[in-house]
């Protein structure tokens, strides 16, 4: 058995790297897909608590963070598709004006 | 006390009325309407002060007249009131009567110049206020004329106020004022505190009740002492007297009414008043005296070598007020008020006649480029001969009986104040004659009959012929240029008031002025003065006849040698005075510089005032309050312009700041967790 540290190290540096990528890239999607890492290593800890505590509420979360982490991704492609076609960019730095 | 109301207070209100009608619309009006209304509401403040005169006896004085409750806090109540007696109905009738003649020469003089509404608003604002000062019941109430006569002098003075030495002369006589001014109001303080009343019946009441203050300190004469220095601002006494000479600035008619006829004798008038306090306050009586003989002797001196028409008048008006304090500290307050009221009446016609004069010549007003006006401008001549005698004290005109008087009380005090008194009369009569041959006798010395340079009209209002306007009072085949005598519009005052200052002093041949004036001087009087006045009656009694007669007789030789040296000096030997001016090349400079008093006054006090004012403006005000303000205004301008760059629009560097805020946060946890 994996003692719990582990999986909260782990779950640590997913989301350090999470945070690390949403701040530093440029490209849209990157940021987009360093949110959902940020979900998911979150969702890491939650699972390991869930397993080591043995109460159910943990793994409860867990499928509405990725109900909602799907829908999310739903619209946030969709608004990425819409900025491509506008801008012709991806680069967030140069989509910085609500309206053109 | 039931007493039929007079209605008094339609008597200042109603000048106030043309002060607003003028002041509001005036600039809309014709001249024409301009000045019906500003003489007609004069003229019916004076027609109600004869009303009032017709009254009087069937009267029960003093008779007061209460209106609103102005002021009620704690025990104090100040009303608004009307306190009407002897003493006001003359000042009642000298202010309305005069001013009401000034008006009327003032719709000729003023008639070429620019701002004619303007200068009728403020001439009738002046006769309210002023009526308001003489008709107060209490101390209050005649602050607010007493501060008002101030205000209309200041606008008078400054009237031509682009020309840079008429409004520094308005702020110079308006600051000075105002140190007279810190002196009355103490007084008043002092008064509220001891008597818990401004209201001249429950002070003169309560004062009457206290004994002379013989040790010369105390209440009473600090009072009296300070109300002296109030009045020695108002009525240009030593050391407060400079205003009055710079105020010559203003129009012609202005000096004869404020600076000459009335307002500068409000503070007389207010001694007068006061006589109560003065009465048990020798020492305060004392300085009044001292204050008013040095001041007479003093500015006679100074009169004798200016060459100004208007400032020789302006010093001498300084030294007949000395005259009349001089009255009223030896307790001849009635003596004062005669000469007051003749002061006014030969004053207020020598200005008129300078101003017909100066009309006359175009606008000079240097008596050395005048001489020889006899012949051309006849009517001005014989009025200001009239009152140029009646100032000397020539019998039987005016000045002759009140200067008489006065130096009659004065030697029944002291010989030495009666001494200076006689010498004053002397110099009183050198400079006046002296203004009289420069003026009109011997060859015409300027050029007004060439150029009719308009020094005094040049840039307020071009000189029109004046056939144009008011037909009947005016035309009197007015020559464009040349020398020309006035209209009749301002000959008729003169006429009337040269009448005054001729028959004027008849009033109290009996001592019947006095004899009127006795109840107002009589409410109060204390034992002191009671008890002085009956051992002075009883040796006076035996001696009155003969030595009355030789102290008359001194004054009238006074009068003719001063008649006889400006004669030598200006008519039969007119190199004369300047050979004797430069014997006495230093005394000569000296006055002629009027001893240097502005200038001491400058180093003394404006300059020391000014350098800390601008002190205190760059320092402390600039300096420090506006720059504490400011430094913390910087210190947060600065610090936000350093925060301001967190906050710089872009997302990442926001989650950038919660990352990091995220971080600390946890971190903090952690180490508080930690064993």
């Amino acid at each position: 058995m994996v003692p719990l540290p582990y999986y909260l190290v782990l779950s640590g540096i997913l989301f350090a790297c999470g945070v690390t990528g949403f701040l530093i890239k440029r490209n849209i999607i990157t940021i987009f897909m360093s949110i959902e890492l940020m979900l998911n290593g979150v969702n890491l800890s939650f699972v390991a608590f869930a397993a080591h505590w043995h109460a159910l509420s943990g793994h409860v979360f867990v499928f509405f963070v990725m109900v909602v982490a799907a829908a999310e991704a739903a619209v946030g492609l969709a608004i990425i598709i819409a900025v491509y076609r506008t801008r012709e960019t991806l680069n967030v730095d140069q989509v910085n004006l609500l309206k053109l | 006390m039931t007493q039929i109301s007079l209605h008094l207070w339609l008597i200042p209100i109603l000048p106030l009325v043309g002060a607003a009608i003028n002041g509001l619309f005036g600039r809309r009006f014709s001249r024409r309407a301009v000045a019906a209304i500003g003489v007609g509401f004069c003229g019916a403040a004076f027609a109600m002060a004869l009303f009032v005169l017709s009254q009087l006896f069937s009267l029960n004085l003093p008779h007061i007249e209460t209106y609103a409750t102005w002021i009620r806090a704690g025990s104090l109540q100040l009303d608004y009131g009307f306190y009407l007696d002897e003493l006001s109905m003359v000042m009642l009738l000298v202010v309305t009567g005069v001013g009401f003649l000034i008006h009327i020469y003032s719709v000729g003089y003023m008639w070429e110049e620019g701002g004619f509404y303007r200068f009728f608003s403020y001439l009738n604002l002046f006769m309210f206020f002023m009526l308001t000062l003489v008709l107060a019941h209490n101390y209050l109430v005649m602050f607010i004329g007493w501060e008002g006569v101030g205000l209309a002098s200041y606008l008078l003075i400054g009237f031509w106020f682009t020309r840079d030495s008429a409004a520094s002369a308005g702020k110079k006589a308006f600051i000075t004022n105002r140190i007279g001014d810190f002196g009355f109001l103490i007084a008043l303080f002092l008064l509220i505190k001891h008597f818990g009343s401004l209201s001249f019946t429950q002070v003169f009441g309560s004062v009457s009740m206290l004994p002379a203050e013989t040790a010369g300190a105390g209440l009473l004469t600090a009072v009296g002492i300070l109300l002296m220095v109030g009045a020695a601002g108002k009525s240009a006494q030593i050391p407060l007297y400079v205003w009055l000479p710079d105020a010559m600035e203003g129009p012609t008619p202005v000096s004869a009414l404020i600076h000459a006829a009335t307002m500068v004798t409000a503070g007389v008038y207010m001694v007068a008043r006061s006589h109560v306090i003065f009465d048990r306050a020798p020492t305060a009586l004392t300085v009044v005296a001292v204050i008013g003989t040095i001041t007479a002797f003093y500015a006679a001196t100074i009169g004798i070598a200016q060459t100004d028409i208007k400032k020789v008048l302006a010093y001498s008006t300084i030294s007949q007020l000395g005259y009349m304090f001089l009255a009223c500290g030896v307790a001849a307050y009635s003596a004062g008020i005669f000469h007051l009221m003749t002061h006014a009446f030969f004053k207020g016609l020598l200005f008129l006649a300078a101003g017909s004069v100066i009309h006359a010549v175009g606008g000079e007003q240097d008596m050395r480029r005048m001489g020889g006006l006899r012949t051309k401008i006849p009517v001005t001549f014989w009025t200001m001969t009239a009152g140029t005698f009646a100032i000397a004290g020539f019998p039987p005109l005016a000045g002759f009986f009140s200067k008489d008087e006065i130096l009659w009380q004065a030697s029944r005090v002291n010989m030495a104040l009666w001494g200076i008194g006689e010498l004053t009369a002397f110099l009183t009569s050198f400079y006046m004659f002296r203004l009289w041959f420069l003026t009109f006798f011997g060859e015409y010395r300027g050029a007004a009959g060439e150029a009719h340079a308009h020094a005094e009209h040049a840039g307020h209002g071009t000189h029109l012929g004046r056939n144009d306007v008011s037909p009947g009072a005016l035309s009197h085949g007015h020559e464009h240029g040349g020398i020309h005598e006035s209209p009749k519009i301002m000959l008729i005052p003169l006429v009337i008031l040269a009448i005054l200052s001729v028959a004027g002093g008849w009033v109290n041949i009996g001592k019947n002025f006095e004899k009127f004036l006795e109840p107002a001087f009589r409410t109060g009087a204390t034992a002191y003065t009671l008890t002085e006045a009956a051992t002075q009656a009883t040796k006076a009694v035996g001696e009155q006849g003969s030595t009355e007669l030789l102290f008359t007789l001194t004054s009238v030789l006074a009068a003719v040698l001063g008649l006889l040296l400006a004669w030598l000096l200006y008519k039969s030997r007119p190199d004369l005075p300047r050979k004797i001016a430069d014997a006495l090349n230093g005394l000569y400079t000296a006055v002629l510089n009027k001893y240097y008093v502005d200038e001491l006054y400058a180093v003394l006090f404006i300059k020391p005032l000014i350098a800390a004012s601008r002190s205190l403006w760059l320092r402390v005000d600039q300096g420090l309050i506006d720059g504490t303000v400011n430094d913390i205004a910087d210190a947060v301008r600065h610090a936000s312009d350093n925060i301001r760059h967190m906050q710089s629009g872009n997302i990442r560097s926001y989650a950038g700041w919660i990352a990091l805020g995220a971080a600390l946060v946890i971190a903090y946890m952690i180490w508080v967790a930690l064993p």
